[in-house]
């Protein structure tokens, strides 16, 4: 048995004699670790929103006169192995930076990872708050509206309407807990006179949907805030549909309008809820026009949330390497700050105070068209508008050394 | 009055699709003796091909129900397949093996179902004529639901009948209970243990599909409903399909009451009910003890002796190799070398949990990552510095180790492991949900080392210290007296207790320190990538340090370091490619089929007695066999 | 011979069993048995099969728990402890089947009860390696497998197997040790050997014994006194002679047609 571990040493030490760094220097290298495995249904749109936006870059001649080029990883969605992946991607294939995932908590890791490390990384898609501010970091950025931003859009809408007694459902994990905690905070500084009447929390993906459902009706609730999704949202749609539970009430989805979930639902997607989400047929600003265009001509299929996300992700990318005219992680951190861009959905911002950007969500109706889910009503809310005050986003953000 | 009516009622329609799932696994359990881990795959294969057979025939009510049952036949081929490709040639090898290849079976469905239907969440279709409601008092209450309540009890009837109407019915019960006398009735084995495992296949599959008209097939419902279904076949007795029955309402209708009492309890509450059950009855509510006291076999049974001097110096070689990478290797393979010494560590843990005291924990990780909060914890809320909370991680574990080991060590086998497995679900489902203390899944980020240990290779060279230093300590407690005291347990019960040896506290003893040692590793962990989750405690992790133990061979005390290397070369090769889960559950079923001594095993059986690397005795076998309770 | 049992259950017998009684299900397998074994005493427990031999046994060392009765050691109460502890205040027994630890050697199975008598079973750091060795040799060389102490356990005939079971018994130094058919599935000459030892045992040690056995020629060859358990309940208790000309016992055992036969267990 010694022997087997002498051979695994000597393939390991071959391994390192011959691996120098493959690439070329003439292209510009971007890590890229998703959970493309795990969650391909919201990573493959990402990935292909991605290439498309890379392949555009590189016809348009590049960054620098360079290619840039994706290298990708699949975490598993293993907080663990995206850090592995990072050092690999960094070490062996000579990054210059990293981006890409989904969950939160990969996100999280990789955050730390680049803290420690003093390495930039974009995070695309996660949600926490946390990302930018409890534990925000000079060499972290983030793209995607945050679940504070999607929250207040949604608690905006709450505020307004008719509704005083509200009952919430979310899945019993750090997001649903962090949108949650957003939601009434938010609510009672619009609106002190709302009543929380209840508090669901199913497990992440063991929703028994007719119980929950249940125990919501009990609460005699004038409106609910969902924060479930995937599968958890089905269940609980189709039972509460059935039981009465959303008859005359308000009810706010959080994501429940983006494609990656309300398109399973079908033609049982429900009706009337105000929702976060992404109305990409219908939104025809040319910009837009032209980014579903292409991305249907390269990928015979049409763009979600993630692939949205991807695009603007390489966009981003791209524009502070043209800013900051170098590969140096310094150097990309501080263009970053305050980094401005044109986007499909109109120009955002990286701020600098907290290096979240200010790109925005749509905010409509849910409502069934042709056997399909869709969003009406619907409009473009800037990101910009949903965030804290600064002072408030200092005290958020304790351990900005930047 | 009609809320808490109907309340319960649902409580008894979600009892339903579980009940269903969970008695075919205790029926394949109790005939062939297989804890099939691929259970939760059928069931999700179960509802996949449901939606597309109702597409393609369910357009009336019957066609419908005609959908269902041939989503269960189809689930029954694909049974029959994995029974008579691979567990056939498995029954008679060690548990670890059976459920390493099941865990394969995982992969490679997860693969092909995402290949098959793709990645998007497919909705279930609604039952014809079902899609109503009527009102108990008032209450709404779906027509469906009431149809499933039907449904679990009628299945439930038609078993019975299946058990004490028909011969072979009778046969599946008798080999239940005793499967040396099936044997010695010239029954047909391999055709009754076939039978059994197709029936059980479809009961899963049958289960996943009736559940589609209140939701649909995702590619997560495999690892969903799998812990929740060895929960009801524990509760309800290993191998009784009643007390399956009778655990899946339990659990159903503690969940819908629960939420109303505790919302946030979810999930902890039915770990709860399984933990106050077993104490109670340690073989759940229907289970009978094993006749003749059914011990694990992990296929140890070689006499261990201590290290050669050609072994002593080989081990120094590859220490002295080890020390001088640093200088030998660039920075990138450092890290991947302090990742397999941090495996190798918690491989080497459960190796000795398994092989010296021939327990099987399915739940290791539990104290790996209980290990790693530990520290994390520690760092988080009380400034604690690296050093002391690496000290002090090894210590929450082996607390952590303690009190499941209280419960755990009260059952031997079988129940033992899913025990382990059970509470590592607790664990992980506390970390996971408590998100006050442990950040949920956000983790507890920003644990890294004092500055002197933060760089790459000052923390290798410190993982290589604690990670050989535990090795070598694990070595030396197995030669200790308190090792040789726990192989006497695992050797022969009966002889131990005779000599006045404490089976149990012997046990709990090496349970807490095989935990203590997965805890360091867990603590060097933490500290090489500065943040923990609770990923680091779930099943999948587990199944990794059964997997490292497996690839380095069971019955080879330096194997699970061999295991730890080849499982993240492995891994690293394989993730390129597109499907890997794919690749890797086929190469870990074709390595239990084709090489079951692991490979160091196989290396010392082709390689090792030529080279006596490491002086073992051969000539085990005959006294193996005798030595086993009849 | 029996002159001197007579002699020794005058005095405070080693083990005094009163009114044990086990009953599985419905079935009593065991009822009111009461017998005494003195010190030093070779005593024999004989029956046809199923007449309750074994669940006797594993009643007096804590295997099986009694319904009711008594077992005193040396006036010590021994019902309600656990195996070990019965083992630790002096009772120490072989198996029908052998039960050894297959993965050690001769030596280190004895020595195992060597370490357990010492409450050394939680040490970590010291090696057990060759922990003991020269009393488990002492111990081996008392019955004849001094020369075999190195090799496994696992590799070892059957009637050695025996015999290291016999040195792990007297690895604590008990003052009852029981045997369970100690030459059931023996070559005639192992067995005479065997019995032969263990009646030196009895002498030189001052050990008492009690052991069942089929084999009646060893029986009445080398037991002090015999008592008989028929169907549960004791029929007869006497020298070999008495025993053989007991009407009950000529009738229980000729209606199975083999006091004189070997009948296996």
């Amino acid at each position: 048995m010694g022997l087997r571990k002498l051979v695994t040493f000597a393939a390991l030490a071959a391994a390192v004699t011959f691996s120098g760094t493959a690439g070329a220097a003439d292209t510009i290298r971007i890590g890229d670790i998703n959970s493309y495995k795990r969650l391909p249904a919201f990573t493959i749109p990402y990935r292909q929103g991605a290439e498309l936006a890379i392949e555009q870059i590189n016809a348009a001649g590049g960054v620098m006169g360079k290619p840039l080029e994706l290298i990708s990883r699949d975490d598993q969605g293993k907080p663990g192995e995206a850090v592995r992946y990072a050092e690999e991607l960094f070490a062996k294939e000579d990054v210059v930076m990293i981006t890409g995932s989904l969950f939160s908590h990969v996100g999280l890791a990789l955050s730390a990872y680049a803290d420690q490390k003093k390495r930039l990384y974009l995070a695309a898609e996660p949600l926490a708050d946390a990302l930018v501010w409890a534990k925000g970091n000079r060499y972290t950025f983030r793209l995607r509206p945050s679940t504070y931003m999607q929250v207040a859009m949604l608690a905006e809408a709450a505020a307004k309407s008719d509704a005083k007694r509200w009952a919430t459902i979310a899945p019993n994990y750090a997001y649903g807990k962090d949108a949650v905690a957003a939601f009434k905070k938010i609510l009672k500084a619009r609106k002190p006179d709302v009543e929380f009447v209840g508090e669901q929390w199913p497990a992440l993906f063991k929703i028994d949907a007719a119980a929950e459902s249940q125990a919501l009706e009990a609460a005699k609730p004038d409106g609910i805030f969902n924060v479930t999704f995937g599968s958890d949202l089905t269940k609980f749609v189709r039972e509460g549909t059935l039981r009465e539970l959303f008859n005359d009430r308000t009810v706010l989805g959080l994501l429940t309008g983006e494609p990656e979930y309300l398109d399973p639902l079908g033609a049982e997607a429900p009706k009337g809820w105000i929702v976060t989400g992404y109305p990409w047929s219908e939104i025809d600003t040319p910009a837009h026009k032209q980014f579903v265009d292409d991305y249907q001509a390269k990928f015979n299929d049409y763009p979600r949330v993630g692939s949205l996300v991807g695009y603007n992700t390489l966009l981003s990318i791209a524009a502070a390497l043209e800013k900051a005219n170098s590969t140096d992680t310094e150097a990309l951190v501080d263009a970053f700050k305050g980094l401005s861009l044109d986007t499909p959905v109109g120009p955002i911002t990286y701020r600098a105070i907290d290096h979240q950007s200010t790109m925005g969500a749509f905010v409509g109706l849910t409502d069934v068209r042709d056997g399909k889910g869709v969003m009406v009503d619907w409009s473009y809310r800037d990101g910009a508008a949903y965030l804290p005050s600064d002072e408030e986003v200092r005290k958020l953000r304790p351990a900005d050394g930047s | 009055m009609g809320v808490y009516l109907v309340q319960f009622l649902s409580g008894l329609a979600s009892a339903s699709a579980l009940f269903l799932a969970a008695s075919g696994l205790s029926i394949i359990f109790g005939v062939t003796r297989v804890v099939n881990f691929a259970h939760g795959s059928f069931y999700m294969l179960g509802a996949f091909f449901g939606y597309t057979f109702v597409r393609e025939v369910g357009g009336g009510a019957i066609g419908f129900w005609v959908a269902l049952l041939l989503a269960a036949l189809a689930v029954g081929l694909v049974g029959l397949l994995v029974e008579f490709v691979i567990l056939r040639r498995l029954y008679k090898a060690p548990e670890l093996f059976q459920l390493i290849a099941t865990f394969g079976v995982i992969l490679i469905v997860q693969d092909a179902a995402l290949w098959v239907w793709g990645p998007e969440d497919l909705l279930g279709p609604r039952a014809p004529g079902l899609t109503g409601i009527v009102r108990i008092f008032g209450t709404p209450m779906p027509v469906y639901d009431l149809v499933l309540i039907g449904v679990g009890p009628l299945v439930l009837a038609a078993l019975w009948l299946l058990f004490n109407r028909t011969r072979w019915g009778i046969l599946v019960r008798a080999a239940t209970e005793d499967r040396e006398m099936v044997g010695a009735l010239g029954v047909n084995q391999s055709l009754l243990f076939t039978g059994a495992f197709v029936l059980g296949s479809m009961l899963a599959g049958l289960g996943g599909a009736i559940q589609l008209p209140k939701g649909g097939a995702d590619l997560l419902m495999d690892f969903g409903i799998l812990a929740e279904m060895f929960v009801v076949v524990v509760v309800g007795g290993m191998g009784s399909i009643f007390g399956a029955f009778l655990a899946a309402v339990l659990i159903s209708l503690l969940n819908t009451f629960g939420i109303l009492i505790w919302p946030s309890g979810t999930l902890v509450l039915m770990f709860i009910l399984m933990a106050v059950i077993l104490v109670v009855r340690p073989t759940g509510l229907l289970g009978r003890p094993e006749s003749g006291g059914h011990k694990t076999e992990v296929g140890v049974e070689q006499a261990l002796r201590p290290a050669g001097p050609h072994y002593k110096i080989f081990i120094g070689l590859l220490l002295a190799l080890l020390l001088a990478a640093p200088l030998i290797v660039e920075e990138f393979y450092l890290v991947l070398i302090t990742d397999v010494l941090v495996l190798a560590l918690f491989a080497t843990s459960l190796h000795f949990l398994m092989s010296t005291g021939g327990l099987v924990s399915f739940g290791h990780a539990a104290f790996y990552g209980g290990g790693a909060y530990a520290a994390a914890l520690l760092v988080t809320y009380a400034a604690t510095p690296f050093e002391l909370a690496l000290l002090l991680a090894p210590l929450g574990a082996g607390l952590l180790a303690l009190v499941i080991g209280w419960f755990c060590v009260r059952l031997s086998g079988v129940y033992f492991a899913m025990l382990t497995l059970a509470f590592a679900q607790v664990a992980w489902s506390v970390v996971f949900q408590w998100s006050d203390l442990t950040n949920g899944d956000d983790g507890l980020l920003g644990i890294w080392p004092s500055a002197w240990a933060s760089g790459t290779q000052v923390y290798y060279l410190l993982a290589l210290a604690i990670s050989a230093g535990g090795i070598f300590l694990i070595r030396r407690v197995v030669f200790a007296p308190f090792g040789y005291g726990l192989r006497a347990t695992r050797d022969s019960n009966l002889r131990a207790a005779a000599i006045g040896i404490d089976i149990k506290r012997q046990q709990l003893a090496a349970f807490v320190f095989a935990g203590a040692m997965a805890g360091l590793a867990g603590g060097l962990f933490v500290f090489s990538k500065g943040s923990v989750f609770p990923d680091e405690m779930s099943i999948p992790r587990s199944f990794d340090a059964l997997l490292m133990v497996l690839l380095g061979g069971v019955d080879s005390l330096s194997g699970p370091f061999v295991g730890a290397a080849a499982f993240t070369y492995l891994h690293d090769e394989l993730i390129t490619f597109e499907y890997w889960r794919l690749l890797l559950g086929l190469t870990i079923v074709a390595l239990v089929l084709l090489f079951p001594q692991g490979l160091a095993g196989a290396a010392k059986h082709h390689l090792g007695r030529y080279l006596k690397l490491e002086a073992g005795s051969a000539g085990r076998a005959k006294q193996a066999d005798e030595g086993r309770p009849a | 011979m029996s002159d001197t049992a007579t002699a020794r259950a005058a005095e405070q017998p080693s083990l005094s069993i009163r009114n044990l009684s086990k009953a599985f299900g419905g079935v009593q397998a065991v009822n009111d048995v009461s017998f005494d074994l003195a010190k030093g005493e070779l005593l024999a427990l004989i029956g046809p099969n199923g007449a309750g031999k074994s669940t006797c046994f594993n009643m007096l060392n804590g295997q099986i728990r009694a319904d009711s009765g008594s077992v005193r050691l040396a006036g010590e109460e021994l019902i309600g402890r656990s195996p070990a502890d019965i083992w630790r205040r002096g009772v120490g027994r072989t198996f029908q089947i052998t039960a050894t630890f297959p993965s050690m050697t001769v030596a280190e199975n004895v020595a195992m009860v060597l370490m357990s008598q010492r409450r050394e079973l939680f040490s970590l750091f010291r090696t057990a390696v060759h922990r003991h060795r020269d009393k488990a040799l002492a111990l081996l060389d008392l019955v004849g497998m001094a020369a075999q102490a190195d090799r496994p356990c696992g590799v070892l005939s059957y009637g050695d197997l025996k015999r290291v079971e016999l040195a792990v018994a007297l690895g604590n130094e008990p003052r009852v040790l029981l045997m369970d058919e100690p030459t059931a599935g023996m070559a005639p000459r192992e067995r005479i050997e065997l019995m032969g030892l263990a009646a030196r045992l009895v002498s030189d040690l001052g050990l008492s014994v009690l052991f069942t056995e089929h084999d009646m020629d060893i029986v009445f060859g080398h037991a002090g006194r015999i008592i008989v358990l028929s169907r549960g309940a004791l029929i007869a208790e006497g020298t070999a002679q008495e025993i053989r000309s007991n009407p009950l016992v000529l009738k229980t055992y000729l209606g199975e047609g083999q006091i004189y036969g070997r009948a296996e267990g």
